[in-house]
């Protein structure tokens, strides 16, 4: 199957510092897709390559088969591809119906907004994603005044009225409680099969649950592929979020240690998110 | 319901829905007979200033686009105006007259358009629009935005007062044009039955743009302006072009800046480069911060209060009104951020009376009974208990 996205050996610098370097990553039509890595790997450049905000020194990112190149976000985003960012970034200012209603599929020209009225679809879309997120009640106050959980299932509510075909999810649990973060998973495998889904996470336990193919960027690069409990069996990704250059530590040893030290690595972001 | 509501208007449902209006067309229609003939006029130019001042409210107000050149598009208004009036008072044959000083003998090209009162009508609008939709799309699509923006709309401004000033054989340099002993329909335009009819003029085009902005800011255009606002990159992500969105307001605001400068040249009786002048443009932006950002009717308020309290003090106390509006900036920006009609709204007066001790009375806690947020909970809590009560007596009776 040919593959919706291919990022063909993108390389980014910032005067110099490799942010990305030599990334290969392919995603089939609706697969659903984890990327992991310490801080500092690149995720977020990896996203800002993809979405048009960060152009790459070298390679190409492919689109349905059509480079990316030279493309402006707007229209990156009109062809579908579809972002959430790492804090919830919601219209602070216009209630949660409004946000939704600036985010629903159509046509984004000053003229239709000004002079055009949205159709009975998107109106019923609105109101049916403010019901898939909860947020009924509180359509109609500013959406500053939220909570993070309602703002981060806000935001999520906005790429799904975008209707794209590529989700680029960044940290969609972080901050979230334990019934908010299973819900939010269920929905993400869902959307998985008639959307492609990439998320990128810190919450291991929250990847385990979301049982898709795991892709750990280190330094810019793809360090390696596959399910979760191969990536954690890794000895490369047990080095890199360990930090151990020791390589007489035995590979059965250090698995036990990776689990638990992988998982407090995601503890210990969430507390800074 | 709906059939009942509307049978039953009663008079004081009437005037409680319509008292702004009426209050607004009575004063209107009886101003200009109780108040002299020189204060009038200073109303209805501080009335016009009213729309250049929406325009900022709508560019910075809603759009977050500070922009310190409106001058710009006020004075091209102003001058459009000023030239048809010129040439309309002439003999045929006859060239206005400061040409002759500078030994200019043919009308310069693009006076001519001038000659008809309908492509003036339409250039006062359109050739200020028209630079600042050129303006603006060039610098939004280089994702100029900020301070930067500012700066550079500021510097424009210096390059068009420094040309104005410089062309004397074109349109008089320095002294600009004078309008006030032109003829307009054969009545001096400065006579007091003339600016009776500017003045109202004047109320009905500051009801007008106040009408339009707020048509473009009340629906979805609206939401991207404040969008574009609050968070640019976002809305980009939404697939949203800012730049487009920029240059139509951009290009509104120049517009209204046209139409304000055109009736304020006519109502003071000349256009010059000092239209252009960079304090000008900057009072500008002070009418609508101490007015209130984002509240259209703040714009009119703050130009027409500030510049009406400006005229009186000035005549009593000529030294102190640089003090005082200095004052009244720097109390916008620490205490008042939404300026006075932005305090007024958020219940500021019942602050103030707080303050005071009259606190209203609350039945739980002021700390609960007062924050809107747990007011917006319970009522949030209540309309879903309602739901469920309704749900339960009739069952399937829902949607």
């Amino acid at each position: 199957m040919k593959p919706l996205l291919e990022l063909k050996a993108v390389s980014v610098s910032f005067d110099g510092f490799l942010a990305l370097n030599d990334l290969n990553l392919a995603l089939a039509p609706g697969e659903l897709r984890a990327v992991i890595g310490p801080n500092g790997a690149g995720k977020t450049t990896f996203l800002d390559v993809i979405t048009g905000k960060v152009k790459p020194t070298r390679g190409d990112v492919c689109f349905r088969g059509q480079s990316l190149l030279g493309i402006s976000e707007h229209r990156i985003a009109r062809l579908g591809i579809g972002r959430k960012f790492q804090t919830p970034r919601v219209y602070q200012n216009l209630t949660p119906r409004r946000n939704l209603e600036l985010a629903v599929k159509g046509s984004h020209s000053p003229f239709t907004l000004l002079l055009g009225r949205l159709n009975a679809d998107q109106r019923d879309r609105v109101q049916e994603l403010l019901a898939v997120v909860g947020l009924e009640a509180n359509a109609s106050r500013p959406a500053g005044s939220l909570s993070h959980g309602q703002k981060q299932w806000l935001e999520i509510a906005m790429l799904l009225a975008q209707d794209p075909d590529l989700l680029l999810v960044d940290e969609p649990v972080a901050g979230l409680s334990d019934e908010e973060t299973e819900r939010t998973g269920a929905l993400l495998r869902q959307l998985a099969g008639d959307h492609t889904v990439l998320v990128i996470e810190h919450d291991m336990d929250f990847i385990r649950e979301l049982d898709c193919p795991v892709t750990v960027l280190h330094e810019g690069h793809v360090l390696c592929e596959g399910s979760m409990d191969v990536v954690q069996r890794d000895p490369r990704v047990i080095e890199v979020y360990l930090g151990v250059e020791d390589e007489e530590v035995s590979a059965g040893a250090t698995s036990a240690v990776a689990t638990s030290a992988v998982a407090s690595d995601s503890g210990s972001h969430q507390e800074i998110t | 319901m709906t059939i009942t509501s509307n049978t039953s208007v009663t008079p004081a449902a009437f005037l409680r829905r319509w008292w702004p209006w009426i209050a607004i067309i009575a004063a209107a229609l009886i101003l200009p007979f109780i108040l002299p003939p020189f204060r009038l006029n200073l109303l209805g130019r501080f009335l016009s200033l009213g729309i250049v001042a929406l325009g900022i409210d709508l560019i910075w107000g809603y759009t977050g686009l500070l922009s310190l050149g409106q001058g710009i598009f006020f004075a091209l208004g102003g001058y459009a105006i000023a030239m048809y009036l010129q040439l309309d008072s002439l003999e045929p044959g006859q060239l206005p007259e400061f040409f002759g000083l500078y030994g200019v003998k043919a009308l310069p090209l693009f006076w001519q358009p001038f000659n008809s009162p309908w492509f003036t009508l339409v250039a006062i609008w359109v050739i200020p629009a028209l630079v600042a939709g050129l303006l603006g799309y060039l610098v939004f699509r280089n994702r100029i935005k900020g301070v930067y923006f500012s700066i550079l709309t500021q510097a424009a401004l210096l390059v068009f007062f420094n040309f104005f000033n410089g062309q004397q054989k074109l349109i008089n340099g320095t002294n600009g044009l004078k309008t006030d002993t032109a003829s307009f329909f054969g009545q001096m335009v400065g006579s007091d039955a003339m600016q009776r009819n500017l003045f109202w003029i004047t109320v009905l085009l500051v009801i007008a743009a106040w009408y339009l902005c707020r048509w473009l800011t009340s629906g979805r255009f609206g939401d991207a302006l404040i969008a574009v606002r609050d968070d640019e990159p976002r809305l980009r992500f939404t697939g949203y072009n800012p730049t487009a969105f920029k240059t139509v307001v951009f290009t509104v605001a120049g517009a209204l800046a046209g139409i304000s400068g055109a009736l304020y040249t006519v109502q003071s009786g000349i256009v010059s480069p000092q239209f252009m002048a960079v304090p000008f443009s900057i009072e500008m932006v002070i009418w609508v911060a101490v007015g209130g950002r984002g509240t259209l009717i703040g714009a009119v308020l703050g130009a027409v209060l500030i510049n009406y309290a400006k005229s009186l003090i000035s005549e009593q106390l000529p030294e102190t009104w640089l003090f005082i509006q200095g004052g009244l900036f720097l109390l916008v920006v620490t205490a008042l951020p939404d300026g006075v009609v932005g305090w007024w709204r958020q219940g500021g007066p019942g602050r103030i009376l707080a303050m005071l001790g009259s606190s209203p009375a609350t039945a739980t806690y002021p700390g609960l009974d007062q924050d809107p947020e747990v007011q917006a909970e319970k009522r949030a809590i209540e309309s879903r208990a309602q739901t469920l009560e309704s749900g339960a007596s009739q069952p399937g009776g829902e949607p």
